[in-house]
């Protein structure tokens, strides 16, 4: 894929190198986590089902970075680096996943529900498309707020989704909604090729020219390389501007590929073994290092040595503290059902306290 | 007679349904040639052909409408919905059209369908992936629900869905999958729908569950002391049930618990011990007793053993009502 504003100056070139070598320490930090949540997944230390970012980092830090922090953000169930780019601790994230009460969703939500409110992450979401409607009212939401109450700044919301997700009801009826009402939410498909064993191609129409779908509902869309970071961020932090500028919607189709198996039990036959070394030898962290080590000459060997062992160091502790957190007590299963819960509606308490039923 | 497991029947009833009667389709998110989420359908494609075990994209909504159209041109579709949970985007089409149908075309358009969805708790998934919303569906007429926990019932129910003139929703208890294996039948044979199965004769209560909690029950009866006489009711099908069954059994025993994964406000255990009362109300000697999941969300994997209903809980529901 070409990058339009070749020719011209990058966007990137404009940052420091402090800025570049920040993303090369998230992308490096989620690819760490996942290796480790994979570890632990095996080590049955992590139950439920659990599915893993790795290959796909530029997309989330490349798109995050794009983004002013108080902007709203949904995305669907393979979130860790969502959450992380986010800014959501190591700790908390790894916690959840081991269903600890120190986990950021209190060990309630899992692998696939990493909520983080300070951070403006509203959720990783276990249905499939669910969270394309709801980063569409997270924008409305945002609008309404600055246009009619007076308050804050332009947002725009992103909306995460995978292609399998594209094939979605609820998605369609999210865009059409936006295109009429003008929201500033931006759709990113992150399009890793597959939606479990389904290839894209068998799984949605206009495969390879997605926008197309976003176009008939009037919104602009763009296809970009999701592999190369720079390129992630020149092309996307102008879409940014102008759907915050404009207060509209947009689409992008995000091409990636995810490096594991869709969960930790997918024997993978839909995809050669060639097809995943192919785009391994594209590696998004491996471009990023290799541009700030030649390029830019910020990165020596040595740093990213340091960088990589400090990164494994706190992955590290953050399985350490996951592994050593309580985990819930019984008591947690009836709270925050409801904010006012009715005492005497069922006799929850009594069953599980060894109290007679109140009938006998 | 060869023993298979739960999937292995499954996949048999549909293997030879599908030989049987060329109008039943199978279709579904990966349910080809990676023999869907649970590789129930594994070999069906290379079999019968992709056109018959159809991969859908991802899109509930979509693979349950076009099922109920394929239904109402007189076809037999069996959908998968890969999980309880993904009912809630086809709900729409199955409860305000599936179901209804047959009435609103006053009989002139019936839907045979078979909705296959794996159900319930115990495999360490989260919310939506570990539901038992049997009640939900139990509450909406025109729907009928079964429940088998046997690879011998399972085969003996699907054929019988698959037969039925109208929509059937199979729920498949996922905790019971590879569990065990049992002697199924290789030839053609089928349960009624409606029809609980009497899985232990017993004098003294009557216990009445469905899914995996069946296998709870028995646990818990081998707890108790040797002169307790439990007769254990495995209701299978959910809607409609087996009435005359329960009744006959606690008329006889006086006593009566129900198990159940689900919720306990407005689960299926409600409407049994409402129904219980109305019938057997001159027989009973104690309140009827329910052990169930809370009125919560079904919890993350930590807290998954206390929500579901265990031997030690239905031992102790058990006692009280004996005891009364
Ligand atoms: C409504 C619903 N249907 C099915 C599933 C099961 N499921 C989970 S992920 C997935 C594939 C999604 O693929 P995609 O949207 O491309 O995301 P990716 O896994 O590639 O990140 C499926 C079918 C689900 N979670 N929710
Ligand atoms: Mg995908």
């Amino acid at each position: 894929m070409t990058d339009v504003s070749a020719g011209r100056e990058r966007l990137t070139d404009q940052l420091s190198d402090d800025v570049l070598v920040s993303w090369l320490y998230d992308m490096q930090l989620i690819r760490e986590f996942e290796t480790r949540t994979a570890q632990a997944y095996q080590q049955a230390k992590i139950g439920g089902f659990c599915h893993v970012y790795t290959g796909q980092e530029a997309c989330c830090v490349g798109t995050i970075a794009a983004m002013e922090h108080d902007d709203p953000i949904v995305t669907a169930y393979r979130d860790h680096g969502h959450a992380l780019a986010r800014g959501m601790t190591p700790e908390a994230c790894m916690a959840e996943m081991f269903g600890k009460i120190t986990g950021c969703a209190k060990g309630k939500g899992g692998s696939m529900h990493m909520f983080d409110k300070p951070n403006h992450l509203y959720g990783g979401h276990g249905i499939v498309g669910a969270q394309t409607p709801l980063g569409t009212g997270l924008a409305f939401a945002a609008r309404y707020q600055w246009e009619v109450m007076g308050e804050g700044s332009k947002k725009v919301a992103l909306a995460y989704l995978g292609d399998g997700a594209l094939n979605q009801g609820s998605f369609h009826e999210a865009q059409n909604l936006a295109g009429l009402l003008n929201l500033p939410v931006i759709y990113i498909v992150e399009n890793n090729g597959y939606s479990m064993g389904t290839s894209i191609e068998r799984g949605t129409t206009m495969a390879d020219n997605l926008v197309l779908k976003a176009k008939g509902y009037g919104i602009k869309g763009l296809q970009i390389d999701g592999f190369d970071i720079l390129n992630v961020y020149n092309q996307f932090k102008p879409l940014v501007d102008e759907c915050r500028d404009l207060q509209r919607p947009g689409f992008v189709d995000l091409k990636t590929y995810r490096y594991q198996g869709h969960s930790m039990s997918d024997p993978q036959k839909y995809r050669s073994k060639d097809e995943v070394e192919e785009w391994k030898s594209k590696d998004s962290i491996a471009a990023l290092l290799s541009h700030l080590m030649s390029e830019r000459s910020a990165v020596t060997e040595a740093d990213w040595k340091t960088m990589q062992k400090d990164i494994r160091d706190r992955v590290k502790k953050s399985v350490d503290f996951a592994e050593s957190s309580p985990d819930p007590e019984m008591s947690e299963l009836t709270t925050d059902v409801y904010a006012n819960p009715q005492p005497n509606l069922s006799p929850t308490e009594d069953y599980r306290h060894g109290v007679r039923n109140p009938l006998l | 007679m060869p023993e298979l497991n739960l999937v292995q029947a499954i996949n048999q009833a549909l293997d030879q349904e599908m030989t049987r009667d060329s109008r039943v389709v199978c279709l579904g998110e990966d349910v080809g040639a990676n023999g869907g989420v649970f590789r129930v359908t594994e070999g069906l494609a290379a079999k019968h052909g992709g056109h018959r075990v159809q991969n859908t994209p991802l899109d509930e909504s979509g693979i349950m409408g076009v099922a109920i159209g394929l239904a109402m041109a007189d076809m037999r579709p069996i959908p998968e919905i890969q999980f309880e949970g993904f009912l809630g985007p086809a709900y729409d089409q199955l409860v305000n059209h599936g179901a209804r149908y047959r009435n609103r075309t006053r009989g002139a358009i019936p839907i045979p369908l078979t909705v296959r969805v794996p159900v319930g708790g115990g495999i360490h998934a989260p919310e939506l992936h570990s539901d038992s919303p049997e009640a939900i569906y139990a509450h909406t007429p025109g729907l009928k629900i079964v429940m088998p926990c046997t690879p011998y019932d399972a085969k003996g129910l699907l054929l019988s869905a698959i037969r039925d003139p109208d929509p059937v929703i199979f729920f498949e208890p996922k905790r019971v999958y590879r569990s065990f294996k049992e002697e199924v039948p290789e030839g053609d044979y089928t349960i009624p729908i409606g029809e609980a199965k009497l899985v232990s004769e017993g004098d003294d209560l009557t216990l009445v569950t469905w899914g995996a909690s069946v296998f709870q029950a028995l646990e818990a009866m081998d707890h108790l002391p040797d002169d307790v006489s439990i007769e254990l009711i495995d209701l299978r099908s959910i809607y409609p049930f087996d009435m005359d069954a329960v009744a006959r059994s606690v008329e006889k025993t006086g006593r009566c618990v129900i198990v159940h994964e689900a919720p306990l406000t407005c689960g299926l255990g409600a409407e049994l011990s409402a129904r219980i009362q109305e019938q057997c109300f001159l027989h009973l000697e104690a309140p009827v007793q329910r052990v169930t999941g809370f009125d919560t969300v079904m919890p993350y994997y930590k807290l998954e053993l206390s929500y579901l209903p265990d031997a030690e809980r239905i031992g102790k529901g058990v006692r009280e009502c004996l005891a009364y």
